[in-house]
């Protein structure tokens, strides 16, 4: 029988001058966040493991002669730690300096993707341009992958990983690797290929949510980029299958631009799959009907809702008329939401008196 | 399902029987690629060698349409082994000495005879799942859509509840539903036998209460199946329809069957957001707006209720579909429509339904409710049978099955297994992801047939072939892979220009009247190039 998960014990530190507690098995970076303590990070994806890899996260702990990783570093009690030390600070722009040198100053729109800000923000924050270290950069663009859905501009690539890591440990399928090191460094998929050739890459736009230079982009939101129109997020859930995993509805205007995964989407934790991530332009598709059409002998012709609604409402009366109330049948839909359904059913019943409908789960 | 998404990270050993969950349920897939990361053991049971399949601990390649033998031949082992978890049993269900008795006939080498997977296999699968301190099946439409689409899931629920493996975290018997809401649509009372909340409209006591709430007295008497409806309708005995957001023509098996059934009809009302294969049958066309555009409620697979939203206005003149079938529903001056809002209409739906009695649209857009939420300050019911079984006696009922041939199996002229299915990028019928740019990865539907009878067929990869069955053949293209076994082939019914629902339709399962999509005779011979390929 089920045995019920033990508590983990509670402890207490010191962190910028106030006492904390804490689980076994929390970093001081998580305990950092909890408090709102800004500490800035780069490589730092809380689904993923830690990687400890660009070292912004550093914070000092009392009676350690270096400064430590903080999303590395499990708590220990009565430790003593400075998050925000001017020594921290300006060894935080040091290294942000050198990171932005490897990248040319760019502009990098938001519709990228999720993360795609967090570098210019660091940018911002501690007010660096980008000259001190000039020199050699990382990485070459991959400008022959014309997939219409995910961008590469490897000239932003910092080398953080988070894109190797959450295909590898969230998504289980390993379509990117890593080639080479150091400066020679370059973000590869299997076999250095094309996305679209690489077997393992399922294109659910991960890697593109979690990159936090616009390295990685959502193609086909950057299509927007030109419309000129605040961007807007609205909470909804995927209208493909039913895990029924949370989105945000990204629009400009009247315009839906993309789809981005919500990390605290109870069903989905931040994933979604190629579908959920790219396939939502059905919506405003010039194929969409737009007015009610009514039969014209062979043909369907357009018609005003006051016509094609009396249409409708006079054939089911005939029906129920000339042949009784077992004369209709109601086909609701899987996709709809339930108020469709809902209303459906409610139609048969008050309107005939019968169970005369189903829906589509039976093909 | 019975467990919530989050449990299928925690399974000690997984059991997943005809699901291709990489392709179908992609995101749910990543947590049972997470928990396998962790250690778990999988075993995966489906005639085509799948994703899942690949990373499987025990591969059970069995023969479409004979889960019931290979369930059977592990609840043997399982028995045999001294594996049945006694205490729960005996605390938790009803009639395991006629099941054991019965399970004592069918050992692995006759299961291995029906299904042809490897007696030994079947055993290590049966140890395993028997075994297990945490064991958790997952299943979708390859185990529903047969004639014994009933039978297999009771094989599975008798394999869960003789080793204990529901009601706890990381256990359950789990159906991953479809499509996004088709939940829903059965809570919301779309089905011939239940009102909202799946209650029974043949129970008298309820029919008088929806007679009451809705103001006409509505029969205490099961609805036909839409298969009836539309067997009824070919034969000239049914009038009306309408149908939302479904393109039956397409999508149901016997294709030539329902056209014919939807051109008898005397006034057919198609609500949809483009104009289907199906709204051509239509004497009216109402255009709905679009998820995106809607708000509403969609309920998910592990009873999750969640709030979608409009995020921007409805193309042209669509409408939400509660307000044009309460346009429709004034007309015909039928009362209880007055619904100013999708809230409106939602609320009411709560007000009769026990298991959303605790919800209502606020509590919907909180996302985090799954149902049965009896009551207001109910904190919802993630994991389901946690104390007992939705029985009259509250316990779990062991069911005897015994195997039965599909409805039609392979003869002579009609040597090969068809089994249809789902791929990754698309979605049905494809009237959304046709239109979403997704034919950049899948173009046109192929035929996966194994290499060596491409060549023994005398056909060639990438060329064409003409498939037929007793009721009808399509041209589709060749694309030889080892995913399925020699004599079996696959195709998904996504694309209405190779419609493989020409062939499907034999039979239907007696119960729920669920068509045996899985399943169907086939020959197969070359053929020239379709003279209009897409
Ligand atoms: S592409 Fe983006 S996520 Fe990947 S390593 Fe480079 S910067 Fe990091
Ligand atoms: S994103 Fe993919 S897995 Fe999630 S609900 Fe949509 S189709 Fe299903
Ligand atoms: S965020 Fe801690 S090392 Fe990068």
């Amino acid at each position: 029988m089920n045995k019920p998960i033990e508590e983990p014990a509670v402890h207490t530190l010191t962190m910028d001058g106030q006492e904390v507690t804490f689980h076994d098995g929390e970093t001081l970076y998580e305990i950092s966040r909890r408090r709102g303590a800004e500490v800035p990070t780069l490589c730092y994806d809380d689904r993923l493991d830690p990687f400890g890899g660009c070292r912004l996260c550093v914070v000092q702990i009392e009676g350690m002669r270096n400064p430590v990783a903080s999303c590395t570093t499990m708590a220990t009690p009565d430790m003593v730690v400075h998050t925000r030390t001017d020594a921290i600070e300006r060894h935080r722009k040091t290294l942000v300096e050198m990171v932005v040198s490897e990248n040319p100053a760019a502009n990098i729109d938001t519709l990228r993707g999720s993360a795609s800000q967090e570098l210019t923000q660091l940018r911002t924050r501690y007010g660096v341009d980008g000259t001190r270290f000039a020199g050699k950069t990382s990485g070459t663009s991959k400008k022959d992958d014309t997939n219409p859905f995910i961008f590469r501009d490897y000239d932003q690539c910092i080398s953080c990983y988070r894109c190797v890591r959450v295909c590898a440990e969230q998504e289980g399928d390993y379509a990117i690797s890593v080639m080479n090191r150091g400066f020679a460094t370059q973000i590869t998929t299997e076999f250095d290929l094309r996305l679209e050739d690489s077997a393992a890459c399922t294109f659910c736009g991960q890697c593109v949510q979690t990159c936090p230079t616009g390295a990685l982009g959502d193609a086909k939101a950057m299509r927007a980029e030109t419309i000129d129109a605040p961007l807007k997020a609205t909470r909804s859930v995927c209208p493909y299958c039913g895990v029924g995993c949370s989105v945000d509805l990204m629009s400009k205007g009247d315009k839906l631009v993309g789809i981005r995964p919500a990390r605290d989407g109870g069903a989905n934790e931040g994933a979604l799959c190629v579908k959920g991530q790219f396939a939502f332009d059905f919506v405003q598709h010039p194929e969409r009907l737009r007015t009610p059409l009514v039969r014209d002998g062979d043909t369907l012709r357009e018609a005003t809702w006051d016509e094609a609604l009396d249409r409708a409402a006079a054939g089911f009366e005939k029906a129920r008329r000339e042949h009784g109330t077992h004369s209709t049948y109601a086909v609701a839909s899987g996709r709809a939401p339930h108020e469709s359904t809902y209303a459906l059913q409610k139609f048969i019943r008050a309107g005939f008196g019968t169970n005369w409908i189903d829906n589509c789960s039976r093909a | 399902m019975s467990n919530p998404l989050r449990d299928m990270e925690k399974p000690d050993v997984i059991f997943a029987i005809g699901t291709n969950m990489t392709e179908c349920h992609p995101v749910a897939a990543t947590r049972l690629k997470k928990a396998v990361r962790r250690g778990a053991k999988m075993i995966v049971a489906d005639p085509r060698r799948i994703t899942l399949a690949e990373m499987a601990d025990v591969y059970l390649p069995l023969r479409v349409g004979t889960d019931v033998a290979l369930l059977l031949g592990m609840a043997h082992v399982i028995a045999r082994e001294g594996l049945v978890d006694e205490s729960f049993v005996a605390a938790r269900t009803e009639n395991i000495e006629a099941f054991l008795e019965h399970v004592r006939q069918f050992d692995p080498d006759w299961a291995e005879s029906i299904c042809g997977v490897p007696a030994a296999d079947i055993e290590k699968a049966a140890l395993l799942y028997g075994r297990a301190e945490r064991g958790a099946i997952y299943y979708t439409l390859g185990i529903t859509e047969h004639i014994c689409g009933v039978d297999n899931v009771q094989s599975l629920s008798n394999l869960a509840l003789m080793t204990g493996n529901v009601g706890r975290e990381g256990t359950g018997i789990n159906p991953m539903r479809g499509q996004n809401n088709i939940q829903g649509a059965g809570d919301a009372g779309g089905l011939p036998n239940n009102f909202v909340g799946f209650q029974p409209v043949t129970d008298p006591a309820n029919a008088a209460r929806f007679s009451e709430a809705y103001g006409r007295e509505i029969e205490p008497i099961k609805g036909i199946t839409k298969v009836r409806a539309l067997e009824r309708a070919a034969d000239g005995e049914l009038a009306a329809m309408i149908i939302c957001g479904e393109n039956t023509v397409v999508s149901d098996p016997d294709r030539h069957h329902c056209e014919k059934a939807l051109s008898k009809l005397d006034h057919l009302v198609v609500i949809d957001l483009f104009r289907t294969e199906t709204a051509e049958f239509a004497d009216v066309v109402l255009p709905a707006s679009a998820w995106a555009e809607t708000d509403g409620v969609f309920t998910n697979t592990e009873r999750r209720i969640q709030r979608v939203r409009a995020a921007v206005p409805p193309q042209g003149e669509a409408k939400p579909e509660w307000w044009i079938i309460g346009q429709i529903a004034k007309r015909m001056d039928i009362p209880g429509f007055d619904w100013s809002s999708a809230a409106d209409v939602f609320n009411e739906l709560c007000s009769l339904s026990p298991i959303y009695a605790g919800v209502d649209w606020d509590k919907a857009g909180e996302a985090k409710y799954h149902w049965p939420v009896p009551e207001k300050g109910h904190p919802g019911t993630p994991r389901l049978h946690e104390d007992e079984f939705p029985s009259a006696n509250g316990k779990g009922k062991f069911m005897l099955v015994g195997y039965r041939d599909p409805a039609e199996v392979v003869s002579e002229e009609f040597p090969v297994w068809l089994t249809t299915g789902r791929r990754l990028q698309h979605y049905h019928t494809r009237t959304m992801t046709g239109r979403a740019g997704m034919h950049y990865f899948v173009p046109e539907e192929t035929l996966e047939v194994h290499p060596d009878d491409v060549s023994a067929w005398g056909l060639t990869d990438g060329g064409w072939c003409r498939m037929s069955g007793t009721r009808g053949s399509v041209e589709i293209r060749v694309e030889a892979n080892d995913r399925s076994p020699r004599g079996t082939v696959f195709c998904s019914f996504s694309f209405g220009d190779t419609p493989v629902n020409l062939l499907t339709g034999a039979g239907y399962d007696p119960i729920t009247d669920t068509a045996e999509l899985k399943v169907c005779p086939v020959k197969i011979e070359p053929a020239a190039a379709r003279a209009n390929p897409s």
